[in-house]
């Protein structure tokens, strides 16, 4: 079992999250969250006083997958989601130690 | 014969067939009357009076209790309902102050805000009615300070009769008591937004009850009042209030900023580091509201419902909001290279307070222009004082302080009538000093007995937790 998150643009998850239906991927959790990489942040004013805002609106996106669905998966996020401009975001993989599903209590692959 | 029929036909359920109808109808009701009068005139004709008079004998009555100003009685009604409007437009403002100070303020100050807000209007009232009402009109004085009691039954003794105020003052007692009622608590509200998300609540809350409660009354006794500017030579025309009202709470707000610092981390060895607003949609809701309630700031200052003057007022009112507006916007695009939202919203109260000394007395283009040069105004004004390190987070100083002087200095200028610069500037530099002197030192006291400003800790954490342990959105 692996955990993927990916950091996307905001406005790219709707067709993210149709592409991850279309292959298969049951459910999802989204957070709104801020952040930067080597995109840095862009200048705003106010009453004539500029100020830099380092930090951008991103969305975070965890999925929980079997091992064999994780290529399928961050292969769809990053076509989905790639618009070639700087700050489309990055994806990691993490392992699942453990995965419990609360209504039933299964364990495992069957919990996902 | 057969043509008229035909006719006759042909038109059908026509008009007049329905006029014929009705007339012998109403004929026939008043012919048993007629009938009666013949036969019994006396006891027939008390009756009919009676049963027909009825509702006429009450109204009869009301005019008769105006006693030698009966024949008045409808411009006064009509007057006296416009009035009590324009009291509720202007408590209305208190709606839109608290709406646009708490929008450019951080979110984590907006309870502190708003609960400033509610307290100012309350108390605003309540000491007017105390002693703010008949120290603001003593009646005959030295024409600087006569200390005034509460209000009691201002209907009393002909005050709920035309005789109250004439043409001049067309209201009852109640109605002059609460229209100038909503007017001076918003003395404390201009200063309230100017002093956001530093000051002390209990420290401010005593301020506001002596700038409100005496401060206020006294500067204007010295004008509406009947005092020292109303009786100089060409005396001081302030229609509704530009020095009075705005001048006096903008001036006192930079008293009261200059002894309580700025926020703490705007102005850095780097220059301004800005502390943008939190909701402009509630900012701008905020000035839409004012806008509205200023109708009745200034339309309920002609104080009577004479058509011509309502008319121009209103007329005026609009286009120096609206030629406000535009010079802000204009010159803050210049200047800062982007339209900035928060200018155009206060360049449209520059324009408002612009207008508000001289709005029954001036022509359109005098509107226009005065708006125009208020919303410049205000942009420069805004951006000096954030470089002189004075820090305003609504721009209450330079619209209301700076503006309101502009506005009164108008009045010489475009003004159609007996004006002279020289009262207006002595006017609007008195009363400006007045409110800034009493709001220095009472603040200054103030600081050294109790302090006015929160702990860093506690401007870090918000006003909201530190002051209050609430939070305005919940969470």
């Amino acid at each position: 079992m692996k955990l993927i998150k990916a950091i996307i643009k905001p406005f790219k998850l709707e067709e993210v999250k149709d592409a991850l239906s279309e292959i298969g991927v049951e459910g999802m959790t989204v957070s709104e969250v801020k952040g930067f990489g080597r995109q840095k942040g862009h200048t705003e004013i106010y009453r004539g006083s500029e100020y830099t805002v380092d930090f951008l609106p991103k969305v975070k996106l965890e999925i929980a997958v079997t091992d064999d669905l994780v290529s399928k998966v961050v292969d769809a996020i990053v076509n989905a989601s790639q618009t070639g401009k700087i700050g489309d975001g990055k994806v990691f993989i993490l392992p699942i130690e453990e995965a419990v599903r609360i209504r039933t209590g299964e364990k495992g692959d069957t919990a996902l | 014969m057969n043509t008229k029929y035909a006719s006759i036909n042909s038109i059908g359920a026509a008009p007049w067939k329905f006029l014929l109808l009705a007339a012998t109808l109403l004929f026939s009701y008043a012919l048993p009357a007629h009938a009666d009068d013949h036969e019994e005139p006396a006891a027939a004709t008390e009756e009919v009076a009676e049963e027909e008079a009825g509702p006429v004998d009450d109204y009869m009555e009301l005019l008769e209790a105006q006693g030698e100003y009966a024949p008045a009685y409808d411009f006064f009604t009509t007057s006296m309902l416009w009035t009590v409007i324009a009291a509720a437009l202007v408590f209305l403002m208190h709606l839109g102050f608290a709406t646009l100070e708490s929008g450019l303020c951080q979110q984590k100050n907006v309870v502190n805000v708003l609960f400033k807000n509610v307290f100012i209007i309350s108390i605003g009232v309540i000491t007017y009615a105390f002693f703010g009402f008949n120290t603001h009109y003593p009646g005959d004085f030295n024409g600087w300070f006569s200390w005034g009691g509460m209000i009691g039954d201002l209907n009393a003794e002909g005050g709920n009769t035309w005789g109250y105020g004439g043409l001049g003052l067309a209201m009852t007692g109640f109605g002059d008591f609460i229209f100038q009622a909503m007017f001076a608590a918003t003395g404390a509200t201009i200063v309230s937004g100017a002093v956001a998300e530093r000051v002390k609540l209990s420290s401010f809350m005593i301020f506001a009850v002596l700038f409100v409660g005496v401060a206020y009354p006294v500067a204007g006794s010295w004008h509406w009042g009947g005092g020292y500017l109303a009786s100089l030579e060409i005396p001081f025309k302030d229609f509704a209030g530009s020095t009075v009202v705005h001048a006096f709470g903008g001036f006192g707000a930079l008293a009261c900023v200059m002894v309580l610092g700025p926020r703490k981390g705007k102005y850095t060895e780097n220059g301004i580091k800005p502390i943008p607003a939190h909701s402009f949609p509630l900012a701008a809701i905020g000035v839409f509201l004012l806008m509205f309630g200023w109708y009745g700031f200034n339309g309920g200052s002609v104080l009577s419902a004479e058509p011509s003057a309502l008319g121009l007022v209103f007329t005026t009112t609009t286009l120096g909001a609206c030629a406000g507006a535009i010079g802000a916007i204009v010159v803050s695009w210049v200047m800062l290279k982007k339209p900035d939202l928060s200018m155009a919203l206060n360049g449209l109260l520059a324009g408002l307070v612009g207008i508000t000394a001289n709005a029954d007395v001036i022509s359109v283009s005098g509107a226009l222009i005065i708006g125009l040069i208020a919303g410049g105004i205000v942009v420069v004004s805004i951006i000096f004082l954030d470089k002189s390190k004075i820090d305003d987070p609504v721009g209450a100083i330079s619209v209301h302080g700076v503006c309101g002087i502009w506005g009164t200095i108008a009045v010489a200028i475009f003004g159609d009538g007996d004006f002279s610069m020289a009262t207006q500037i002595k006017g609007a530099l008195l009363v400006s000093a007045f409110a800034f002197i009493f709001a220095y030192v009472v603040f200054s006291v103030l600081k050294a007995l109790m302090g006015v400003r929160v702990s860093e800790e506690e401007e870090e954490r918000g006003l909201d937790i530190s002051e209050h342990g609430q939070e305005a959105y919940g969470s």
